[in-house]
């Protein structure tokens, strides 16, 4: 870029020759003082890695696990079941996290089914193990009505089928026969208690598995589904009547249905309306059953009682980026002292203030753009591991590279710090004195 | 044509913490021809420094008029001086003033970004000029003083400019080297059609001119104040 000399500032006939504006020589000082000062350079890149990592990661996982949380239980839209709290309702069994609250009898899924506003009703019996995957007695319902995604039902991987009510069959989840080995065609020994521990023990029945689900990124991916009356005929497990006479199931034998017990009925309504009015019938009555609905409201509750957690760690990572901006404003500060007879020196030479001044804002502009692309490792890193954990412990799938507002505006965002974080020492520079620090006065 | 230097009634004081003020440069008169290279003898603490930092635009004088090739450096804004300094006149300092990290040839080409244009091959062919060939890319530290001298003789003449302003520039190097030095100085003025001012206090510097002037001759602020005077 050249500059055109304005006439009016001239003497007769004198012409002001042009210059350029020095941009090939600022970029080429400012590269020079990174590499002269590649330790602190380096070690600021990497604070501002840390930080752009972390912030991305924070809001990232949170906006995630937030959708996959209040989304996560699909086109379910109520859970029936114990007297208790309706937060463990839902997290025992949608999320298959916690434990099972207690046993509803059957009339109350016989209640929830007969009602008109009731799109579909799948009972669920939990509270069986196999090495650490939970196991789900249940009915071919949830294959052919539950939707974990909108349109998008259950499916078996090829090769495989849904089980059969009335076999020792199993289905399980892409999660659950990762961890647990099981296969198509593997048997297996469910255990007693969601735990594996020295209190639980193996039940004698052997089931075999018949399908495996493909991976739908929901907490069912963790579970391992079988027939429901499996549950109960279960050696061990011991049905009550609602005179409390115990009854334990014999092989062939029908299950009378005064005595079957399930913990929980999955609700699909067709309106808000129904829900209502279940809501009125099991909660607003005394009647050992409690109805969890909306469940996305109950969710929504649990995340704003972890509202503080969330907003402890986005202050976390906002205070990280506070003190990579201050990192780089004092580790640029640092060598203008060191400098200012160099800045003087260019001055001599014709370079503007504003040329001074572009070196260090160039300076810490670069140093910020760097560690924002190298943020995006942190980030990945971070993600990949929180994403595993959060895989394990609720089923939940955090996909590192979906795409998040916060991706896009974090990398220009440390890039403004860094120039925001610039401009002091940019000024100090800027207002260097040329003829006090060029050389020993004569 | 216009002189390479004139200046008319320029006045520069300073003012002491304490609130003194000092007049430091007083000079009526003063002119350098073009192409022509003029002496100044003067003494450490004449304030040869501060006049030459005021016809380079580095320093603003309180009053007078200075012209750089018929331009009026005193009625320009600090970005025109800035841009002045860097396609008019070239400055040669006594302590060199090279830019540490950066190899001689980074020093010439450095000149010509904020100037004309970097443009290597002139940048190379005037470091050649200078005999610094085998130390093109040599950073100043690996050079003798004598070589770095050289380096900014060349860096000062880069711009091609009309007036070449040298502030003490052999007073540290030896004899031997002081002369070399001047003589690639005129040589270099001489080839680019520069004027040269250059102020010494060295004899033998000195008696290379044959334009000889006493700065305490045009610097009425030199005679008022001479040294050993107590504050």
């Amino acid at each position: 870029m050249s500059v055109t000399p304005s006439a009016s500032e001239q003497g007769a006939g004198a012409t002001l020759p042009a210059a350029h504006s020095g941009a090939a020589g600022v970029i080429m000082l400012a590269r020079r003082s990174l590499r002269q000062h590649s330790l602190s350079s380096a070690v600021t890149m990497l604070s501002i890695a840390l930080a752009a990592g972390l912030v991305m990661a924070v809001f990232s996982i949170r906006a995630q696990s937030r959708d996959a949380f209040l989304g996560g239980a699909g086109n379910f839209d109520a859970v029936l079941g114990a007297k208790g709290s309706k937060l463990q309702l839902v997290l025992n069994n949608v999320f298959h996290l916690e434990s099972s609250p207690g046993n509803i009898p059957w009339s109350a899924y016989e209640t929830v089914q007969e009602h008109p506003g009731v799109k579909f009703a799948i009972p669920y019996a939990v509270g069986d193990s196999y090495m650490g995957a939970r196991i789900v007695g249940t009915t071919t319902d949830l294959f052919d009505k539950f939707e974990y995604r909108a349109g998008r039902k259950l499916a078996v991987q090829s090769g495989g089928r849904q089980f059969d009510m009335g076999l020792r069959e199993a289905v399980v989840g892409a999660e659950a026969a990762r961890r647990t080995g099981l296969t198509y065609a593997s048997q297996f020994h469910p255990t007693h208690g969601i735990e594996q521990n020295e209190a639980s023990h193996e039940h004698e029945e052997i089931y075999v598995v018949v399908g495996v689900l493909e991976p739908t990124g929901t907490p069912i991916d963790r579970v391992i589904l079988i027939p429901l009356e499996g549950i109960m005929r279960m050696s061990g497990h011991i049905l009550r009547t609602e005179d409390d006479d115990m009854y334990a199931a014999m092989p062939g034998e029908e299950i009378p249905d005064e005595v079957k017990q399930i913990s929980a009925v999955m609700i699909g309504l067709r309106g808000p309306q129904a829900g209502l009015d279940l809501d009125e019938q099991f909660n607003k009555r005394d009647s050992g059953e409690t109805l969890a609905f909306p469940i996305g409201a109950v969710m929504a509750e649990l995340f704003d009682k972890l509202g503080w957690m969330v907003q402890v760690l986005g202050l976390v990572a906002i205070l990280v980026v506070v003190v990579a901006g201050s990192a780089v404003l004092a580790s640029i500060h640092n060598t203008i002292n060191e400098r200012r007879r160099e800045f003087a020196i260019l001055r001599a030479l014709g370079a503007r203030r504003s040329a001074v001044f572009s070196i260090i804002l160039l300076e810490s502009g670069f140093i910020a753009a760097i560690g924002a692309a190298l943020g995006f490792v942190v980030y990945g890193g971070i993600m990949f591991v929180a994403a595993a954990v959060i895989q394990r412990q609720t089923g939940v799938v955090i996909e590192p590279w979906k795409f998040n507002p916060v991706l896009a505006w974090t990398p220009p965002g440390m890039v403004l710090l860094g120039l925001v974080a610039g401009l002091i020492p940019a000024a100090k520079a800027y207002s260097t004195d040329v003829a006090t620090h060029l050389a020993p006065q004569t | 044509m216009s002189a390479a230097l004139e200046i008319h009634d320029l006045k520069k004081q300073f003012r002491s913490p304490g609130g003194r003020t000092t007049l430091v440069v007083d000079v009526p008169q003063f002119e350098v021809a073009s192409g022509t290279h003029v002496a100044v003898r003067g003494e450490s603490g004449s304030g040869k420094t501060t006049f030459l930092n005021l016809i380079a635009g580095i320093l603003t004088p309180d009053t007078g008029r200075i012209l750089v090739n018929g331009i009026p450096v005193t009625g320009l804004g600090e970005a025109d001086r800035d841009r002045l300094r860097a396609t008019t006149i070239g400055y040669i300092f006594q302590t060199f003033n090279l830019l540490q990290g950066c190899t001689a040839l980074e020093n010439v080409e450095l000149a010509m970004t904020f100037g004309r244009g970097a443009d290597r091959d002139a940048a190379t062919q005037l470091l050649k000029q200078v005999g610094l060939s085998a130390h093109l890319h040599h950073v100043p530290r690996q050079l003798s003083v004598g070589q770095q001298q050289r380096v900014a003789v060349a860096r000062a003449l880069a711009n091609h400019p009309s007036l070449v302003l040298a502030d003490e520039p052999t007073g540290n190097l030896d004899e031997r080297h002081a002369q070399d030095a001047l003589k690639l100085i005129r040589e270099l003025c001489g080839a680019n059609g520069a004027a040269l001012l250059l102020v010494s206090h060295s004899p033998s510097v000195l008696e290379r001119f044959e334009q000889v002037v006493s700065f305490s001759s045009i610097n009425r602020a030199a005679v008022a104040q001479p040294q050993g005077v107590p504050a």
